[in-house]
């Protein structure tokens, strides 16, 4: 299942329109970025040690949905899963998402907790290259879980600057 | 920065998990981008979202360049009681949007 799917279509088509109403001139002026620099699998990797304060890194229990093939790097759904049962003493606490060929590792980090519900989150993304993306959960007993997908970026955000 | 939208049922069973989204019009401006005189124009983007409910804060975001122009999030809370959703962006110079949604909880 992908983001795409899990979002009913008529609704995202009326945030469209009504965004395209409220952000005015904004909403075109700002798609694409060109970096003269890219972060590599190694800056990543930095970047994931930080997050995680040098934790070892599980399997399991974590879902990273990205379209597998992605037509525009300037918007990019991708949703974070995680099997928790969000209670006072077992939830997600934060969870982080990490590019490996950005001009920058870091994409996000999120913050839950036990009034969270559900661990599902979901947000729109930019991709300057086809790559690796990281999702890194760090769980209320402190344990750290990863999980990663390809994506393959045929239009990167690049393109449009 | 401009307007918000934000999307929170009207109403909603005590104890159900409710789905929030999310978005401000924001360029998201990377740093990383040259203007057409060849200088790179300054970063400025939404570094942080934070929603409270009843003033207790219950989800938080922080975002890096690789978020899309008018950064969309959805994400979840428990409706707990009747009340009022705030959510704040607040960006690389300081600029705030606030945006109240209130909630019926039965």
């Amino acid at each position: 299942m992908t983001p795409e799917s899990t979002t009913n279509p008529g609704r995202r088509q009326s945030i469209r329109v009504l965004v395209a109403g409220v952000a005015g001139g904004v909403a075109g002026a700002s798609l694409g970025w060109c970096p003269e620099a890219q972060a590599t699998p190694a800056d990543m990797q930095a970047a994931i040690t930080a997050f995680s304060r040098s934790q070892t890194l599980q399997s399991g229990g974590v879902r990273l949905l990205v379209p597998e093939l992605v037509e525009n790097g300037n918007s990019v759904p991708v949703s974070v899963q995680v099997d928790s049962p969000m209670t006072e003493r077992d939830h997600v606490r934060r969870i982080g998402l990490f590019s490996e060929k950005n001009p920058q590792p870091q994409i996000a980090v999120f913050h839950l907790g036990p009034h969270s519900g559900r661990a599902n989150v979901t947000t729109r993304i930019r991709l300057a290259d086809s790559q690796r993306l990281v999702a890194i959960v760090e769980m209320a007993d402190g344990r750290f879980f990863q999980t990663g997908v390809e994506v393959i970026v045929t239009l990167a955000a690049c393109i449009e600057n | 920065m401009a307007s918000a939208l934000v999307r929170v049922p009207a109403r909603a069973r005590r104890g159900e998990v409710i789905e929030i989204t999310a978005m401000v019009a924001h360029p998201m401006e990377t740093g990383f981008r040259s203007g057409e005189n060849g200088q790179i124009l300054p970063r400025n983007i939404v570094q942080l979202f934070v929603c409270r409910y009843d003033g207790v804060e219950v989800f938080r975001a922080e975002f890096f360049p690789a978020i899309t122009a008018n950064p969309y999030i959805a994400f979840s809370t428990i409706a707990t009681r009747s009340g009022t959703l705030e959510f704040r962006w607040i960006d690389d110079r300081g600029a705030e949007v606030l945006e109240r949604a209130a909630i019926i909880v039965e």
